[in-house]
């Protein structure tokens, strides 16, 4: 091959959403042939966090800002699709206080799950407005809140979300080929809106805002297209995981996800979307093998860890992470050509970082 | 008259609890920069810590069963040697690392704290019968009948606010404190002991917590593992609206929102009271976008282009 042809430029530039979507594929296509169906759970399960991880990339990753409020969205989109989805019989039962046309209606989960990803993003649109004027310290406080009123309000909101107990009888359609279609389409999503000018634009604002605000770059529009694309994937996540669930319960969507949603993203380094899916699997596989330790397992001696072993392990996991290695694996770096450089100006600054 | 007397000293002893957290969190904003996640599972912890060293099911009150001096202070000893020890393990390591570092950081400790918690003692909420003749009612006036508890609660946060400004005032250490909230680089300039200030600080938040663990467990009668939870959420909330690092805007914002969680559940039609937390949470995002600086300002807050 020459180097520098057209071809091979090209897929230089495409290279890490070549290699990620490889990955992704390769590691479910493996998972499958094995066909246990209890690990094939919690392959999906991975699936529809590794899109939540990615849009918290697509946020956090290019705006440098700290966000605790995205598995809020996740909740919308996954109240939202359930309100279409449930069989009409169960409808009345859990949620009596949907409108008339819900009531008598049930609709597929494909077009039900958009509009569940919409949803979230038209909340993510109208409370950006405020919380995108708020950097730092000050923007995370904003987002938990923001998770918080969300939570509290749903909890309450009884004849909608069923409050303190839950909404049942969600078809359960995600399987983990649905969880990776989801997930490439993430993935292509975060890779083409980092090289867009609105992404490079964001995260000329995270490396020096008042510099990049001095090149005409309007932080706080650029936070909000993050924001609101953000929040669509994140709503579709959630569609999926009711899908995934069977049922939806409001307490899913609280803390625990939202801390095991941010340590994969920095465990694999919150810069970079090849980060982003590497901590997802990473952190996935850990807590996978806990899981099968605190059932017990016998490799010579019988091993058995104590219940919620996966959880302290996984926030060990963290902090060694943040404490020896503060970039993450992949040293928020993505995953470049392997082969012999060759360096030409429109490689260097397209470089993402 | 009567009624409003009942509704103010309910507003302030549950405000106490939120002014007493407040002040943990925010005496480590002013010397560390970091917002405490884990302060919520040190005031478990130290709940937790009556019952040591029995993990039965069966809620058997070791530490618990003490007299009160020394129970109170192995408690306290329990939660500050928490506390020193997370500082060691992770806030030392983590110190000169970006807030929202910090933030993740503290976050991943509260929940390891949180799950060896359930670990050891499990997930099910335990009764304990912490001083329960505390409960009883004392007449103030006509009409008025509050637990002698409430009146204790008010009255153990006055004195340990009332000590925390002597200890910031009057001595050394405080003073060095202080200054070291104030301008971190030039106090260490200055001469003031980084590490030990720190320390202390984080030995103090400690003390706070445990405060709160006890009162709040003779108070509620129930271990949880989630009980220290939304005190700390509550605890932001006074933070953030008093104003990052101001400790006196922490004991404000804590008694406001005590004040204004006890107003809503009073005043509001009943059909919404359910949403009272909503509105309370909505006032932090209302406050950040209105005076981003609390209502207190303190120059911690501030950010340096």
């Amino acid at each position: 091959m020459e180097p520098n042809s057209p071809f091979q430029r090209t897929l230089r530039e495409f290279w890490p959403l070549l290699i990620l979507s490889a990955l992704v594929t390769a590691v479910v296509v493996i998972i499958q042939a094995f066909g246990d169906p209890i690990v094939s759970r919690s392959l999906t399960e991975a699936l529809i966090r590794l899109v939540v991880v990615v849009a918290l990339f697509i946020f956090i990753g290019n705006s440098g800002l700290m966000s605790f409020g995205h598995i809020a969205f996740m909740m919308i989109g996954a109240y939202a699709t359930a309100w279409q989805t449930m069989p009409v019989m169960t409808k009345g039962i859990f949620a009596p206080g949907l409108p008339e046309y819900l009531l008598q209606n049930s609709h597929h989960w494909i077009p039900a799950t958009l509009i569940g990803g919409v949803a979230a993003s038209v909340v993510a649109l109208v409370a950006g407005l405020a919380l995108m004027r708020l950097s730092g310290i000050a923007a995370s406080i904003g987002t938990f809140a923001f998770l918080m009123v969300f939570y509290s309000f749903y909890l309450q909101w009884s004849t909608w979300t069923a409050g303190q107990s839950s909404l049942v009888g969600l078809p359960m359609t995600t399987t983990p080929w649905v969880g990776l279609v989801f997930s490439l389409v993430a993935i292509a999503v975060a890779f083409f809106y980092a090289r867009s000018r609105f992404g490079l634009a964001l995260r000329a604002s995270r490396e020096d805002a008042v510099a990049a605000q001095a090149s005409g770059v309007n932080v706080q529009v650029q936070r909000l297209i993050a924001f609101v694309v953000s929040a669509f994937l994140c709503g579709l996540a959630g569609g999926l995981y009711g899908h995934f669930l069977g049922l939806l319960t409001v307490d899913t969507f609280y803390l625990p996800l939202t801390f095991i949603t941010i340590a994969m993203l920095v465990v694999g380094g919150m810069n970079s979307l090849s980060g982003a899916v590497v901590g997802t699997l990473f952190v996935s596989f850990a807590i996978e093998i806990l899981r099968v330790l605190e059932r017990g397992v016998t490799v010579g001696v019988p091993v058995k860890l104590p219940a919620n072993s996966a959880e302290v392990g996984l926030g060990i996991i963290l902090l060694l992470v943040l404490i020896f290695r503060r970039t993450g694996i992949t040293r928020n770096q993505e995953i470049y050509w392997p082969w012999k450089p060759v360096v030409s100006v429109s490689s260097v600054t397209r470089r993402q970082s | 008259m009567a009624f409003a007397l009942q509704v103010l000293i309910d507003g302030l002893s549950l405000g106490s609890f939120y002014a007493l957290a407040a002040l943990g969190i925010g005496l480590l904003f002013g010397v560390l920069k970091l917002i405490n996640f884990a302060h919520g599972a040190f005031i478990t912890f130290g709940a937790y810590a009556l019952i040591l060293p029995s993990a039965a099911t069966e809620a058997t009150l070791g530490i618990g069963a003490l007299p009160a001096i020394p129970l109170v202070i192995l408690i306290v000893g329990v939660v500050v040697a928490l506390a020193l020890l997370s500082e060691f393990a992770v806030f030392r390591p983590l110190r000169d690392s970006s807030p929202a570092t910090l933030m993740v950081g503290s976050f991943a400790l509260g929940f390891v704290i949180q799950n060896l918690i359930i670990m050891i003692y499990g997930g099910r909420p335990k009764a304990v019968g912490l001083w329960s003749d505390l409960s009883a009612g004392v007449t103030l006036m006509e009409g008025v009948s509050v637990p002698k508890l409430q009146l204790i609660i008010i009255g153990v946060t006055i004195s340990l606010m009332l000590a925390l400004v002597f200890f910031l005032k009057k001595t050394r250490w405080g003073i060095h404190m202080r200054a070291a909230a104030e301008d971190f680089r030039m106090a260490r300039m200055l001469g003031v002991k980084a590490d030990l200030v720190i320390m202390l600080a984080v030995a103090i938040s400690g003390m706070l917590a445990a405060a709160v663990s006890l009162l709040y467990v003779v108070q509620t009668g129930i271990l949880d593992f989630r009980m220290g939870v939304p005190m700390m959420l509550f605890a932001f909330i006074a933070t953030v609206v008093g104003g990052m690092g101001s400790l006196v805007g922490a004991v404000a914002g804590g008694f406001a929102v005590g004040m204004l969680s006890i107003l809503l559940q009073t005043f509001l039609p009943s059909d919404i009271r359910a949403y009272r937390d909503v509105f309370v949470f909505l006032v932090v995002i209302v406050v950040l976008l209105m005076r981003p600086q609390g209502l207190f300002l303190s120059s911690a807050v501030r950010e340096r282009v």
